[in-house]
């Protein structure tokens, strides 16, 4: 079937696109840009000959890093009957069963070789090779294809794999929050197309990313973020079509409190005026080196240079007035910005709230809840049980939400091969807890000390238990 | 309201969740004039439900409270009447993040069962996306098909009558993603790539047993599938509990200075309480291996 070039357009990798290069479990979140030398995976390569091409190719890596897309596979040779041995009882393992040196390997590698014909010669060279029983020949085969195999994948972001790419390269960044989880987080606070979602997240904006992919564009979602600014650097990588970002707003935390008492001043007069003091600070300091350049000129020669410095002078003071034109408009912007985001909030309608980060999520939910509207999910998600314990304790004093529920998840995967299926590693507890459940109208919902609701009598226990 | 929609005001002919506790909960049809029976008395419709908020407490007749929530797919999967075993939303949140679904993804399913998984998907999907999901069981087929409607997400989705593996999805090159929660799957995998876009998409089984999966797999690496992962993913819940934990009486200590016991050292009452959190008495150990693939281009 021929392609028809139109349809495909959508699958095509184009300059500027944000990309992830893959290898076998590797992943790197990248921008394909023409003539910029990329590593990966200790290699210098160039992105150049992937443009026009398809997502998900698989390129091999050649000479001068160049990528070449490969050829369809043909069935592979490891499935002709090949010789093989029954057992392990006479091989040993004394590390001289392979010919090749290391040495002879690089050679090779120099020579051009391609990963598959390496693989070949190991196979040729190893004493032990045809002994091994046929499982075990699959198993040594797929070990070299690992290490030996020079190519690399591009792919479309997603959630599924940025998700993994993360957890596997910079767990740290992410608050060690696992893929599963992240995907419990995304259902559990029913995050869909048109609703209006908090995100209060230091996960380098991957769970930002996420929310926005499962809103599709439609809707809104509204960073709220500690600091001087929100981070995004995860959700860049999603490579977003442009009007997503226009559902996309921001708020500092520091204005919360002011937000919430109704004293927060959007229209520049004196909430900026901290802004304004410590811009003015800053531009001090740069006009200083100019003044002075000025004033030198002023000092030197009279006569002949006198219309000169005159023009300088009033060159140099052009600038500063369009440098502070720019600065006024700017803030302007932020001002504008601000206020669009206070307009989300103020109506303390929002239908979700995601909270993934390092602070104490007790004091960081306390804070937002009362941003949503009832009967509306929240999720909290923290590394650690115990920063959850008390979040759950805490909401449970204030009263406002039901079915409050402290969980994780285990991920188990397993190899299914003929005769060899089983699980692989366990992930276990190392993708961190969630926190959720769902507000209800606090007008005149009493706090649940009130057992009734959550438990009924029949099921308590007969200890000196107590709910907390 | 809508299950892809939130609304704030309850409204008659809408589908609300009464909350009446932790894992207790019951979908409600909103009708006027109707009433329903709860373990704490009667709520009537007309008076408590038409016209309150959806988060509202709602006072029954014999004086004790519920709360009415807007229904989510989540609290449906958890309210929902059983025709078919179901999937949770543990499942469900791993099956939707890795079949990579987002508004406007085009989804076959099969078998549609009691369409717990399908509600989830409708709502992922929405407004662009669309659902076409197969179920051989007349009877359940229809009763899907009515509560999509109920539900106002009947646009979004095409119930089929048919048997998978005989006949297909009922559509070609149109789906992201497919997924199989069938007895055997491996007789659907065509049709699974069949129904996919040419430009390729990604495909999920869900198999309670081993040799299902190891079969699936067989066949899906026969028809050209890559990337195949399984899986399987545990909830784990964790009761928060105030616990009180004696202190032993090791006898009066002779070593300590003399003075007012005040430090509670008097055997009969001396205890810790202690926050921690205890697991059910009995968890979910198993629901069923998840298996993803990759249909590449064809």
């Amino acid at each position: 079937m021929a392609d028809n070039g139109d349809e495909d357009s959508e699958y095509r990798i184009k300059v500027g696109d944000c990309v992830v290069l893959k290898r076998g479990d590797i992943f790197k979140a990248m921008q394909i840009q023409l003539g910029k030398k990329v590593i990966f995976e200790k290699q210098w390569i160039f992105l150049d000959k992937t443009v026009g091409q398809l997502y998900s190719t698989t390129f091999d890596i050649v000479s001068g890093g160049n990528l070449l897309p490969q050829k369809p596979k043909n069935a592979d040779d490891a499935s002709d009957a090949k010789e093989a041995g029954t057992d392990n009882r006479n091989i040993v393992d004394d590390g001289k069963s392979q010919k090749l040196t290391r040495d002879d390997i690089e050679t090779l590698k120099e020579q051009g070789l391609k990963g598959q014909e390496i693989i070949q010669q190991l196979i040729d060279n190893s004493s032990t090779f045809r002994d091994k029983t046929e499982y075990a020949q699959d198993k040594y085969i797929k070990k070299k294809k690992k290490k030996y195999e020079n190519t690399v994948t591009i792919l479309k972001p997603s959630c599924r794999i940025l998700a993994m790419m993360y957890h596997g390269r910079e767990p740290g960044k992410i608050c060690h929050l696992r893929y599963d989880t992240l995907a419990q987080m995304l259902t559990l606070g029913n995050v869909h197309a048109g609703s209006k979602v908090l995100v209060f997240e230091t996960c380098a904006g991957l769970v930002l990313g996420s929310v926005m992919e499962r809103m599709g564009g439609h809707g809104s979602v509204v960073q709220m973020y500690p600091g001087g600014g929100p981070v995004r650097a995860g959700m860049e990588s999603f490579g977003f079509p442009a009007h997503f970002h226009d559902t996309l707003h921001e708020f500092p935390i520091c204005h919360v409190n002011a937000l919430l008492a109704g004293t927060l001043d959007t229209t520049g007069k004196h909430s900026s005026a901290v802004e304004k003091q410590s811009d003015k600070d800053k531009e001090k300091e740069q006009n200083q080196p100019e003044a002075e350049q000025a004033g030198e000129q002023q000092d030197g020669p009279e006569d002949p240079n006198m219309e000169t410095v005159t023009a300088e002078e009033a060159r140099v003071e052009k600038e500063k007035k369009e440098k502070e034109k720019r600065k006024e408009a700017k803030a302007q912007e932020k001002r504008m910005k601000l206020a669009a985001a206070v307009a989300q909030l103020e109506g303390r309608n929002a239908d979700g709230l995601i909270i993934a980060s390092r602070f104490h999520p007790s004091s960081v939910v306390m804070g937002l809840l009362k941003f949503l509207a009832p009967s509306r999910p929240f999720v909290i998600y923290s590394q650690y049980k115990e920063a959850l314990i008390e979040c759950f304790t805490k909401l449970k004093e204030h009263g406002g939400t039901v079915n409050v529920r402290l969980t994780d998840t285990w991920l188990r995967h397993y190899q299914v091969l003929p005769n060899r299926t089983h699980p692989l590693l366990l992930m276990s507890g190392g993708g961190g807890y969630l926190l959720s459940g769902t507000t209800v109208a606090t007008d005149t919902a009493k706090p649940s000390g009130s057992q009734r609701v959550e438990e009924p009598a029949a099921k308590r226990q007969k200890l000196t238990d107590t709910e907390g | 309201m809508s299950f892809v929609e939130y609304s704030d005001v309850i409204q008659d002919g809408d589908v609300a969740i009464v909350y009446l506790g932790i894992d207790s909960t019951m979908p409600i049809k909103v009708q006027k004039g109707a009433q329903t029976q709860t373990r704490y008395g009667v709520i009537r419709h007309s008076t408590d439900l038409i016209g309150q908020r959806y988060g509202s407490k709602v006072t029954c007749s014999k004086g004790g409270w519920v709360h009415v929530l807007h229904p989510t797919p989540e609290l449906w999967t958890v309210s929902l009447p059983h025709r078919t075993q179901i999937l949770y939303t543990t499942d469900i949140a791993t099956i939707t993040m890795m079949l990579e679904l987002k508004p406007g993804s085009v989804v076959c399913e099969s078998g549609t069962g009691s369409g717990s998984l399908s509600h989830a998907i409708l709502r992922t999907i929405a407004p662009t996306g669309h659902l076409h999901t197969v179920e051989f069981h007349q009877q359940r087929a229809e009763k899907v098909a009515e509560e999509f409607k109920e539900h106002r997400v009947d646009h979004l989705v095409t119930v089929r009558n048919q048997d998978v593996c005989k006949d297909g999805f009922g559509v070609t090159g149109v789906a992201d993603a497919v997924f199989l929660d069938i007895p055997s799957p491996w007789e659907a995998v065509r049709h699974a790539k069949t129904a996919l876009k040419r430009q390729g998409g990604r495909v999920c089984s869900f198999s309670p047993c081993i040799e299902q999966v190891q079969k699936t797999c067989q066949a899906l690496m026969d028809q050209g599938f890559e990337e195949l992962s399984s899986v399987e993913v545990l909830l784990r819940v964790h009761d928060v509990r105030v616990v009180s934990m004696p202190l032993p009486d090791f006898g009066p200590d002779p070593s300590a200075p003399p003075g007012p016991d005040s430090r509670g050292e008097a055997p009969n009452h001396a205890s810790i309480a202690l926050k921690t959190t205890t697991p059910p008495r009995e968890i979910p150990g198993h629901t069923g291996y998840l298996t993803f693939a990759t249909k590449p281009r064809t």
